[in-house]
């Protein structure tokens, strides 16, 4: 495997052997363990929902309501495919008809409209060090982050939720955004293009140090 | 052999997505490895990129409101309810009338079946094909095992689990409504019938219909 492909992603396998213990059980009956089966993946789900709709009362909503049909249509589960990958598209479902349902339509900015094929140049080019792990563990940076994320118009947001967040892989993206897999390439790009530009500069003001106000990074 | 390719910065930029996700073929990766030796703002923006997608893909990124689990475990637990309640309704009026669809026609073998002496309920009748191991729910002053979870489970606050096996050996026979796939469909609603036949005489019917009884 190459070295990008290590850094990148790292799926879970095809269901652990407690995941698949607890998925028969539920299959033949025990049904009070299905949230046990859930729970570790509940962040992801919500994170989906959350993508699409941009709305976190509404992601809530529909997180619970793709856990329920994840429930009713459990027995049609089959062993081959992965848990999260199904949970999730469950998830992806549930908040693409409950968009479409309340004629959510999110006004997106003008980029939107922009030729999704043509090629985006990046702007900034300012050297990155690798951003420590534990600049993740302040809020104010993980807001950051998510505003740059919430930034990017709806096409490039999904896309990217649901490659580099929710870690499907290229085709499974395709097939639960009703996509092409040219279009998730196109799209990826770009999103991540795009987000590094738009944290590149943070970077330089120091967000990501480990001490966030050390000299020269002070916010006032 | 690999095929050496020469790119330039606008083609690099253009591969980079592609260059992470390791689909590019060997003589344009190498090429690529080649310029970001050369090329400080693209060897830049092929580190940035990558520390978009590791710092995106931490889980620690996707923050989940306050309670939101539970939330949706109560949501979960409140929809097993309904479904209990519903199958309950059904099962309720379900199985008195399957009883008696039998009744005529199986009336005739209603001596023919005996009750294993072990079993808790002189009523009962053992299941087939339940798995040993399955986990199953008992409380000691009942004489019905069930599935956890099950509606007709009495005293709850004192249900011990076990599996099916001990159940068994300990006399405790299957619920009519949680174990039925494991019963035989006519024998179980023959003896059904038998169940309501007796119900007058037997006092100890505390659970009769949720039993596979037998005579």
């Amino acid at each position: 495997m190459s070295e990008a492909n290590v850094v990148l992603h790292n799926p879970d396998q095809a269901g652990t052997t407690r995941e698949r213990d607890l998925i028969a059980r539920v299959q033949r009956g025990q049904n009070e363990l299905f949230y046990e089966l859930v729970r570790p993946y509940e962040r992801r789900v919500y994170a989906a929902a959350l993508a699409i709709l941009r709305n976190q009362t509404d992601a809530e909503d529909v997180a619970q309501e793709a856990v329920l049909k994840a429930f009713a249509n459990i027995r049609q589960f089959r062993a081959e495919a992965r848990f999260s990958t199904w949970l999730i598209q469950i998830t992806v479902n549930e908040a693409l008809m409950r968009r479409r349902r309340e004629r959510v339509v999110v006004m997106e900015g003008i980029d939107d409209r922009r030729d999704e094929e043509s090629d985006y140049a990046p702007r900034d080019f300012a050297d990155w060090r690798e951003v420590p792990s534990e600049a993740l563990e302040r809020k104010e940076v993980r807001q950051k982050l998510a505003d740059a994320l919430a930034s990017l118009d709806r096409k490039y947001r999904e896309v990217f939720v649901m490659r580099d967040m929710e870690q499907l892989n290229i085709q499974e993206t395709a097939e639960a955004l009703g996509i092409s897999v040219a279009s998730v390439k196109t799209r990826l790009l770009r999103a991540r293009l795009m987000l590094r530009d738009l944290l590149a500069g943070g970077w330089e003001r120091g967000w990501f140090s480990r001490q966030p106000f050390e000299k020269g990074n002070k916010p006032w | 052999m690999v095929n050496r390719e020469t790119v330039n910065c606008e083609r690099v930029w253009h591969e980079i997505s592609n260059y992470l996700e390791g689909e590019l073929d060997p003589g344009l990766r190498l090429a690529m490895d080649e310029h970001f030796l050369t090329c400080k703002r693209c060897s830049s923006v092929l580190e940035g990129t990558r520390n978009v997608v590791r710092i995106y893909g931490d889980e620690r990124m996707m923050e989940l409101p306050a309670g939101f689990g539970g939330r949706l475990e109560k949501r979960l637990a409140q929809n097993l309810r309904v479904s209990s309640r519903r199958w309950s309704t059904w099962s309720a009026w379900l199985v008195p009338v399957a009883a008696l669809a039998l009744f005529a026609g199986g009336l005739r073998f209603a001596n023919s079946v005996t009750v294993a002496p072990a079993l808790k309920s002189e009523h009962a009748q053992p299941a087939h094909g339940i798995p040993p191991d399955l986990e199953v729910v008992v409380t000691d002053d009942a004489k019905v095992f069930h599935a956890a979870g099950c509606g007709f489970i009495h005293n709850k606050d004192r249900e011990r689990t076990l599996t099916a096996q001990e159940a068994m050996r300990q006399g405790y026979v299957p619920c009519l409504r949680c174990m039925r796939k494991y019963l035989d469909t006519q024998v179980a609603g023959q003896n059904a019938l038998e169940s309501e036949f007796h119900a007058d005489l037997d006092a100890d019917t505390d659970e009769g219909d949720a039993h596979a009884s037998g005579h």
